[in-house]
């Protein structure tokens, strides 16, 4: 055995993903799943003990760097995050949440690495499986799970199409004619972080680098100039339809489709013609 | 209590990566400097902490000359003082929690050590944890919520469905997110104030990098060409048509 993956789960994408990295860096690939409550440092050594000297990788998922911080803590070895290709001991890896990319290498006798979200391909076929039950002692551990009422809405994460919005809104009461809009297409509201900074939406509202990243259908950016923190966060959708008043905006360029003009006369006439044709 | 909280100076890039010529960092002629948001809310839940039940809070960078600049930012916020490591080169993840561990072991004890969960640039996710293994203490990564009471820290991680939640005895290590609260604007006052805090600035030897950075590279193929609908609300019907296309209307 060469190379030990992390698997948070057998059918997860992300670990699913690490494992096609795994089988990239040659040599013979075990998956590993842990059982039992998450205990991150726990996980971490029992992965550490199973793996021997080999090579270890897990998915660029919150708990795949969590875990795999500890192991390379464990270890006392260099860890390379959000890996998206892999040259012996040299890689590429992203930084600033993926709009920048970095070259590195790796000075160490063993490589420790995260696969980037979505720069691999699955592997859906079957591997050698080790099933770890973590001597759990006194560790830290995930002691109780609190569900938030989300009132039925859809949520950023899993919506189909988001109406966001920026600066260009100008207020708190402004989301209203957004709120109407995506009412209509069954969207979730999001926003910019200039919005929740000024506390015009909470922060679960907010998409980018900092925080929610959306892959939707459709994202509908509102008055939004195109920070490449922000940028972060959505270039996982589809198509991405820009309204912005400025056409020199930044986010023209990331966008599918333009509209140019002043999204509190734009958005309310999209929600009537809607409504028209229903 | 006293806090440490532990922040990185990164530069705010616009639109558009701009590296210098030789690819090793981003062009920052034109940039102003800020901290990880993550980190602010830290800077941010360490001032609330000691507010309500008395304390210290220390800010500390790894970083060059002009990174004093962000822990003078913090101390507007509220951190009583400032640990200034100084090198102007670039550290891997490892050496950077070496650093800092060996600053915390001449200062302690703190009650609490709070990190970013990942920095804005590198973003390494690892040297809150690497911390705390070095100077032997609890953590939890990723919080959204935090309350500390009678030694003991109640963690609350964001997961797809809801929170996690984590209990911990103090002193412990904590790495947090963007959203664990809305950080306050320094007033005028506060940022005079700041000036005058005491910092002390010395210097750091970088050891051999294990992770080293070969070059920077700006990855193509992400502008496009966007398909102009239409100016104004006059574009209203073209959007909807789109949308049908789409299937999403
Ligand atoms: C480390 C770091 C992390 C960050 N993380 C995030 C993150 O997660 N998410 C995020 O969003 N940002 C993040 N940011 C902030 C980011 O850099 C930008 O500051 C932010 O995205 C800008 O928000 P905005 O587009 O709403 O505002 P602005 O940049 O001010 O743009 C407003 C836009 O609205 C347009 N406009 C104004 N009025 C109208 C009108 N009436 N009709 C139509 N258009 C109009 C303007 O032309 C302009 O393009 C981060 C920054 C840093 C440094
Ligand atoms: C002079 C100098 C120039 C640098 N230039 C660049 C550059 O051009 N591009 C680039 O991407 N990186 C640069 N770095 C950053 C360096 O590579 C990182 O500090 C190191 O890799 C830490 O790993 P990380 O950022 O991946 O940390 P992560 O593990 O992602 O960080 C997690 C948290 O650890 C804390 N932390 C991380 N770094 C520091 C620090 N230096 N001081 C205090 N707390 C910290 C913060 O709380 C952060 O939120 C530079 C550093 C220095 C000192």
């Amino acid at each position: 055995m060469t190379v030990v993956v992390f698997m948070e789960r057998a059918d997860d994408e992300l670990s699913q993903q690490a494992l096609t990295l795994a089988r990239s860096l040659g040599g013979e690939v075990s998956a590993a799943t842990v059982e039992g409550p998450y205990a991150p440092g726990a996980w971490a050594a029992a992965i550490v003990a199973a793996a021997g000297d080999a090579d270890i990788v897990g998915p660029g998922s919150d708990r795949g760097n969590e875990v795999m911080a500890h192991v390379a803590a464990q270890l006392d070895l260099p860890l390379a995050a959000n890996v998206t290709e892999v040259r012996g001991d040299e890689l590429t890896r992203i930084r600033w949440g993926g709009t920048l990319l970095e070259e590195a290498r790796l000075h160490a006798g063993r490589r420790l690495m995260t696969a980037a979200p979505f720069a691999f391909p699955l592997s859906v076929d079957s591997t050698q499986t080790l099933v770890l039950t973590p001597e759990l002692g006194g560790a830290v551990a995930v002691v109780d799970h609190v569900a938030p009422d989300t009132g039925g809405k859809v949520s950023l994460a899993d919506a189909k199409v988001v109406v966001s919005g920026g600066r260009g809104v100008g207020s708190a009461e402004g989301f209203a004619i957004l709120e109407e809009l995506a009412a209509l297409l069954d969207a979730a509201v999001g926003c910019s972080r200039v919005v929740t900074s000024a506390g015009w939406r909470p922060h679960t509202d907010q998409v980018g680098q900092t925080g929610t990243k959306v892959s939707p259908d459709l994202y509908i950016a509102c008055g939004i100039s195109g920070a490449t923190q922000h940028i972060a966060g959505c270039k996982g959708a589809k198509k991405l339809l820009a309204i912005n008043a400025d056409r020199e905006a930044t986010i023209f360029a990331h966008a599918d489709y333009a509209v140019v003009g002043d999204l509190h006369e734009i958005v309310p006439a999209i929600t009537a013609e809607l409504r028209k044709a229903k | 209590m006293r806090i440490l909280v532990c922040v990185k100076r990164v530069p705010i890039t616009g639109g558009r990566m701009v590296l210098t010529a030789d690819e090793q960092a981003i062009e920052t002629k034109h940039l102003g400097f800020t901290i990880s948001p993550h980190e602010e809310c830290g800077v941010e839940e360490a001032v609330r902490l000691v507010e309500a039940k008395g304390g210290e809070v220390v800010v500390l960078t790894l970083g060059p000359e002009e990174a004093a600049e962000q822990l003078r930012d913090c101390m507007a916020i509220g951190a009583d003082r400032g640990i200034h490591l100084v090198s102007a080169e670039e550290w891997d993840g490892q050496a950077t929690a070496a650093a800092i561990a060996e600053a915390i072991r001449a200062d302690e004890p703190f009650d609490l050590i709070v990190f970013g969960n990942e920095s804005a640039d590198a973003g390494g996710y690892q040297v809150g944890i690497r911390v705390a293994y070095a100077v032997g203490l609890p953590v939890v990564t990723g919080l959204k919520g935090l309350t500390v009471e009678g030694g003991r820290a109640r963690c609350e991680q964001e997961v797809p469905g809801g929170r996690d939640v984590y209990d911990v005895s103090l002193p412990a290590v904590v790495t947090v997110k963007e959203g664990l609260n809305l950080p306050r604007y320094p007033s005028v006052p506060a940022k005079l104030r700041a000036k005058s805090k005491p910092l002390d600035a010395r210097p750091v030897e970088r050891p051999e990098p294990k992770l080293e950075k070969l070059r920077l590279v700006v990855p193509e193929g992400s502008r496009k060409q966007a398909e102009v609908l239409g100016e104004g609300a006059a574009a209203a019907p073209r959007v909807v048509e789109i949308m049908r296309e789409l299937g999403v209307a």
